[in-house]
């Protein structure tokens, strides 16, 4: 089937079959390998990614699913020397060790602070619930979203 | 913590350099890398725990398009492969080798687990691999499964010649005197203790791409691997995929191991075979599924012991009995984490006098059971602290008073222990100390009456844990049973212009090499932390190396860069003796400069470097270059030890545990890199909490795993821990260059004993087994 | 996962036609328990028809009395709608406690009722609000809805258009997680319409339904500690590895207890 959709910004036209799911074009078709699959059963949230501003597991949307969405992964919120404020805050606390679960932990603490007026540490840990983390025992990841929660939202434009 | 010489040194929180690749999307894991004309494995998996392959057969899956071959394990035995060795050997009771049953790659004739690999399919693409694998039909005798640890041993033998499915029968320690002192003891505490059986769940599951080229006939396999040169030894010395110089092991990025990465097996084994025999890469990458079924488990003990204190509570005798569970098969380190790395941490920090540990090592029709982040010794501490809080509970003792009575006295080190190992050195005392401030044990009386006014029971529990670390000294280990060295290489290459490149035979899988080894080498040598670039996990780049497990990668490859650091420094004096016309003992290194004593000359690493590679005015004797590379065996195992303080809060209503505080103060020695220590005590803290309150996997009577996704096997999240209090205190090992000791498993090993104390303290019941789940304390409350 | 044809009907007649014309035809709504379930191969179906276009499975509105909300409405939405946590707080609270962040941001209320799986929370609102069920065709009050495991009054092909929420002068919904899934392994919703009261209860049993014995109680007395004497049978109970029938009994009036607690401090 045909999908249109953007990703980080670009356009894309694809012809894929009807089972294929949104992970697999990021990863297979379109190449950006941060986005992880750490499960198959839409638990461990390593694949999430934004959906026209919202945190979704790609690994549970079909292609027709996402006909005309603007997606963005993690290669799309930074580069290096233009880190997104999470991103930022990750690095400053430590909040990864391997690494695996980042990319989908950094987007879905990106809508928290977004979402979230008034974020304290039990928000953060409740709202981080689709995501699991071997590594940090989360102590870290908190506090890097209280952290960039702090940052104002002003201080970059995305 | 020490303190740090300078911003990027030793002792200093540096900001992690492999970050940045992680928090953009750039790490590269083996899955993230494709070949051209690559291929796709689907394995065929064992449905039942023990089973009889009558017949394969393949010919619908092979009529699939894209279906390539089907590849099956009798196909393995056809090729000549050999079977998967047990790395440590353990002599029995009575002296005779442990019974190991023969471990196939890949199951030819009869299927022990649920999972259990017996053939692969190679198709064009992995949809094609699925379908194919769904079109095999197999015909199977299905056999009893024996799964019940308790009567294992009066049950069918599952490995033809292996009497009463029993491995090992394993002792440690005296078994008379011990008898007698309990026999004699003023008082006996008797305990029965379960360590519930563990899934690793490293977050990236397990993946291989195997690469054959059959001009050169090399062999590369990337693959998820802690130890990418034992991978290739085992490989090639006993499975005899290909001789070791023509197969080469890459481990790129790999996310979190825990132990479940160190063992060889049958998936990677499987695809590299198979790229050579389709003639094309060919890729795997497990679901999470599979490695619920298929990566090795962890724990897995029963045990009963006795600890006898006399009339002023002073501890007399140890005695533990306990069976473990080795799984289906003895995999790569199963034999030694139930006993060296378990029986020999009986003493705990306690100077008891006299200790017996046996250990009866069964087989099941279940996943192989191995190292899980602590291996053997958190199911050490957890005898160990559990028997000393009852104790203290039946003696009407503070424990922490009954502890301190018992604890190794700082003036006592070395300190040979009645189960074979010499603590070098430690103050017990101290870490305790410093863990009751930070938890504010004395308060503890009012947290508990003020849950009591809101209905709810509050608990508090210790652990003071030791763990035998930095695997490990080699001539002790071989003696012991190990089949390989546990030294570790380095090298440092200095480039011409001053910057250098590090090789480790260690792997870094989340711990953060990459930024620790820059500081230590660059602490060294003097030279900037951004000079240093670490290269690891690739046998066709590394000198050959033991990996990483154990807490073993600074203690032991940081001491071997130290080591090729001072051949370095050596090597440079000797050049600057020369260049500047001074006697080679009147030549200093400091700070990054070669000087002259009490003159003003002196030349930079880089300027020696330099001539070094352009050896114009150079020693006649000495050869160019800059570059060492050291082996370092260690004398002895390294004792990180600390108490860990916890505290929980029991909903009697509904049983449901909160975790409300926990404490860790650990004695690691000499910190690098402070911020990456905590790092490693929170995530094992998180593991261990895992354990005593959420996990456990769980095969029924027919041996299936009822706990094969994250719907049912839970892993802790977020909002189940609270945020930690990490504090360290410092005894330098006294026989590694860095003074350090190893920080990556101590949070697994003390939090589950100081947990579930903390559990049975608030309910009132000391039967309550882990995982302490809500419905296990309800019932234990009503 | 296997191959499926895939469609995107505009309207409902549309989709019900694809539906019947189908050897094997699944609805998709959020899909956050279709796609798991086809991932692991547990479903094969011939043809998946996407019901996100239908322009009439859209929409809330709230009306003096009464809150009706689109079958295709997200859980995130329900959780964030002003005027929902204005007038219906205890719906907001519930849908904001559905699996987690992700799955909120795609799951919809008709696919979980639809789908009725016993351990979803929205059926204990359906059930303790005493809903109904708006179809293509007809309307299916909430009581009669629930029929068994995975079975509710909907016939093949039946579509939830919306669900119409009557408002009580107050409720609570309190629920306890499964804490590997984070499915309810009870949840209990209890609501006072004036005085009479409904208790509505997921995951205990093989569908939602009604604690009429509960109801019985807190009608004379609306108060936590009435429930203590309650003997709540767990014959018919779910028991998995997570919880016995029995526990599951002792949950539901412990959820039961805390949420009149909550109405009481409303």
């Amino acid at each position: 089937m045909k999908v249109s959709l953007t990703v980080n910004g670009d356009r894309h036209e694809l012809d894929v079959p009807e089972n294929t799911l949104l992970v697999e074009i990021i990863r297979e078709r379109l190449g950006l390998t941060g986005t992880h699959i750490g499960c198959d059963t839409s638990q461990c949230g390593a694949c999430t990614v934004h959906m026209n501003g919202r945190t979704v597991k790609s690994c549970s949307l079909l292609a027709g699913q996402i006909d005309g969405a603007e997606i963005t992964t993690i290669e799309g919120i930074g580069t290096p020397e233009d880190l997104h404020p999470m991103q930022a805050a990750f690095r400053e606390c430590h909040a990864l060790q391997c690494g695996f679960c980042t990319p989908g932990m950094i987007m879905r603490a990106i809508e928290l602070v977004e979402q979230t007026p008034e974020l304290d540490n039990k928000a953060v840990r409740e709202g981080l619930e689709g995501n699991i983390c071997r590594c940090t025992g989360y102590h870290n990841i908190v506090e890097a979203v209280l952290h960039a929660a702090r940052v104002p939202q002003s201080a970059r434009a995305e | 913590m020490n303190e740090a010489k300078s911003a990027t040194g030793i002792g200093a929180s540096v900001k992690r350099k492999e970050d940045v690749r992680f928090i953009t999307g750039s790490g590269c894991y083996t899955d993230d890398i494709n070949q051209p004309g690559q291929s796709h494995a689907a394995f065929l998996r064992s449905p039942y725990a023990r089973a009889r392959i009558e017949s394969i057969d393949a010919s619908a899956a092979l009529e699939i398009e894209g279906v390539i071959a089907v590849l099956t394990g009798a196909d393995m035995v056809a090729d000549g492969l050999g079977d998967i060795p047990c790395g440590w050997l353990v002599k029995q009771k009575d002296g005779s080798d442990m019974v190991s049953a023969p471990h196939p790659p890949m199951a030819a004739t009869q299927t022990n687990y649920v999972g259990e690999p017996y053939g692969v399919v190679i198709a064009d693409t992995l949809a094609a691999a699925r379908l194919g694998m769904e079109a095999v039909l197999t015909d199977f005798t299905e056999l009893d499964a024996i799964v019940d640890l308790a009567t294992v041993r009066d049950s069918e033998q599952i490995h033809e010649g292996v009497e009463g499915n029993l491995a090992f029968d394993w002792e440690l320690g005296e078994r008379e005197a011990t008898e007698a002192a309990l026999a004699s003891a003023a008082h006996v505490t008797r305990l029965d203790l379960t360590n519930n059986r563990l899934i690793p769940n490293a977050m990236e599951p397990r993946a291989a791409l195997g690469i054959f080229d059959k001009v050169s006939g090399e062999h590369t396999l990337y693959t998820t691997s802690q130890n990418p040169h034992l991978a290739r030894l085992v490989l090639s010395a006993f499975v005899q995929i290909a001789p070791e110089h023509k197969l080469r092991i890459v481990a790129p990025d790999v996310g979190g191991g825990f132990g479940s990465k160190i063992f060889i097996y049958a998936e990677e084994t499987a695809v590299i075979w198979a790229a050579r025999k389709v003639g094309r890469p060919v890729k795997w990458t497990a679901d999470r599924s599979e490695s619920f079924l298929a990566d090795a488990h962890g724990r897995d003990h029963i045990t009963h012991a006795e600890l006898g204190t006399d009339e002023e509570g002073r501890f007399v005798a140890l005695k533990v009995q306990t069976t473990a569970n080795l799984g289906a098969y003895l995999s790569t380190f199963g034999s030694a984490v139930p006993t060296y790395l378990y029986g020999t941490l009986m003493a705990g920090q306690y100077s008891t006098p006299n200790i017996y540990v046996e250990v009866q090592g069964v087989y099941t029709n279940t996943a192989p059971v191995d190292a899980y982040r602590g291996a053997g010794r958190p199911e050490a501490t957890y005898v160990v602290e559990r028997i000393v809080e009852t104790a203290a509970r039946e003696l009407g003792r503070d424990p922490v008073e009954l502890r301190r009575l018992n604890m190794i006295k700082p003036d006592q080190f070395p300190y040979e222990t009645p189960v074979a190992l010499v603590y070098d050195t430690g103050n017990y005392e101290a870490s305790l100390a410093k863990a009751l401030v930070h938890a504010d044990y004395a308060g503890f009386a009012e947290r508990r009456a003020a849950a009591a006014a809101e209905g709810k029971r509050r608990g508090i529990g210790l652990a003071c844990y030791i763990e035998a670390c930095g695997l490990a000294p080699s001539n002790l280990a071989i003696q012991l049973g190990a089949q390989v060295g546990l030294y570790e290489s380095g090298e440092i290459r200095v480039n011409p212009t001053g910057s250098v490149t590090v090789f480790t035979g260690s792997h870094s899988h989340g711990q953060g090499h990459e930024t620790t080894f820059a500081q230590v080498v660059s602490d060294k040598l003097g030279i900037p932390f951004e000079d240093v670039e670490v290269v690891h996990g690739d046998t066709g780049r590394v000198e050959f190396g033991l990996g990483t497990y154990g807490s073993r990668s600074l203690a032991v490859g940081g001491s071997a860069l130290i080591r090729a650091a001072e051949k370095l420094i050596t090597k440079g004096r000797r050049i600057a003796a020369h260049m500047l016309e001074a006697e080679v003992d009147a030549v200093e290194f400091i700070d990054g400069d070669f000087l002259v004593k009490d003159s003003n000359q002196s030349l930079s690493f880089a300027e020696i470097a330099f001539a070094a590679y352009v050896p114009a005015n150079y020693p006649e004797d000495l050869e160019p270059g800059f570059s060492e590379k050291a082996f370092y065996d260690p004398e002895n195992f390294t004792y990180p030890a600390g108490t860990h303080i916890a505290e929980v809060e029991v909903d009697v209503d509904t049983g449901v545990v909160e975790l409300k505080q926990f404490v860790a103060v650990d004695d690691f020695g000499n910190v690098i890199n402070p911020m990456i220590v905590t790092g490693q005590v929170h995530g094992g803290v998180a593991q261990g909490a895992g354990q005593a309150l959420l996990e456990q996997a769980i095969y029924d009577e027919f041996g299936q795993l009822v706990t094969g996704s994250y719907m049912d096997y839970c892993m802790p999240r977020a909002d189940d821990v609270p945020d930690f209090t990490v504090d360290t205190t410092v005894t330098p090992c006294t026989h590694n260059p860095l003074g350090v000791k190893g920080c990556g498993e101590a949070g697994a090993i003390g939090s589950p004993a100081a947990i579930m104390n903390a559990v049975t303290d608030a309910v009132g019941d000391n039967s309550i087994s882990m995982p302490a789940t809500s419905e296990k304390v309800w019932r234990a409350l009503r | 996962m296997y191959r499926f044809n895939y469609h995107k009907p505009s309207s409902i007649e549309e989709a019900v036609s694809l539906f019947n014309s189908s050897d094997d035809g699944f609805y998709l709504s959020g899909g956050q328990t279709l796609i798991p379930t086809l991932k692991l191969g547990l479903a094969s179906p011939v043809d998946i028809i996407d019901l996100s276009n239908i322009e009439a499975l859209h929409g809330i509105s709230v009306d003096s009395g009464l809150v009706s909300i689109g079958a295709f409405t997200r859980h995130a939405e329900v959780a964030e709608h002003p005027e929902i946590r204005r007038v219906l707080p205890v719906l907001s609270h519930l849908a904001g406690r559905i699996g987690d962040g992700q799955v909120r941001n795609l799951g919809t209320m008709g696919g979980s009722v639809a789908n009725s799986d016993p351990a979803a929370d929205y059926p204990a609102a359906v059930i303790g609000l005493g809903a109904t069920i708006h179809t293509g065709k007809r309307t299916i009050s909430g009581d009669d809805y629930f029929k068994d495991l995975f079975e509710t009054a909907l016939e093949p092909g039946e579509i939830i258009t919306r669900i119409d929420y009557p408002i009580p002068d107050r409720a609570a919904y309190r629920k306890f997680p499964n804490p590997a899934s984070r499915y309810a392994v009870v949840g209990v919703l209890v609501a006072d319409f004036a005085g009479a009261i409904r208790v509505g209860v997921t995951g205990a049993g093989p569908c939602a339904f009604r604690a009429t014995g509960i109801e019985a109680v807190l009608n004379q007395n609306l108060d936590p500690d009435a429930l203590k004497v309650v003997d709540l049978p767990d014959a018919g109970f779910n028991s998995d590895l997570h919880a016995s029938a029995e526990y599951r009994a002792h949950l539901v009036k412990v959820m039961a207890e805390r949420a009149v607690t909550d109405i009481l401090a409303l």
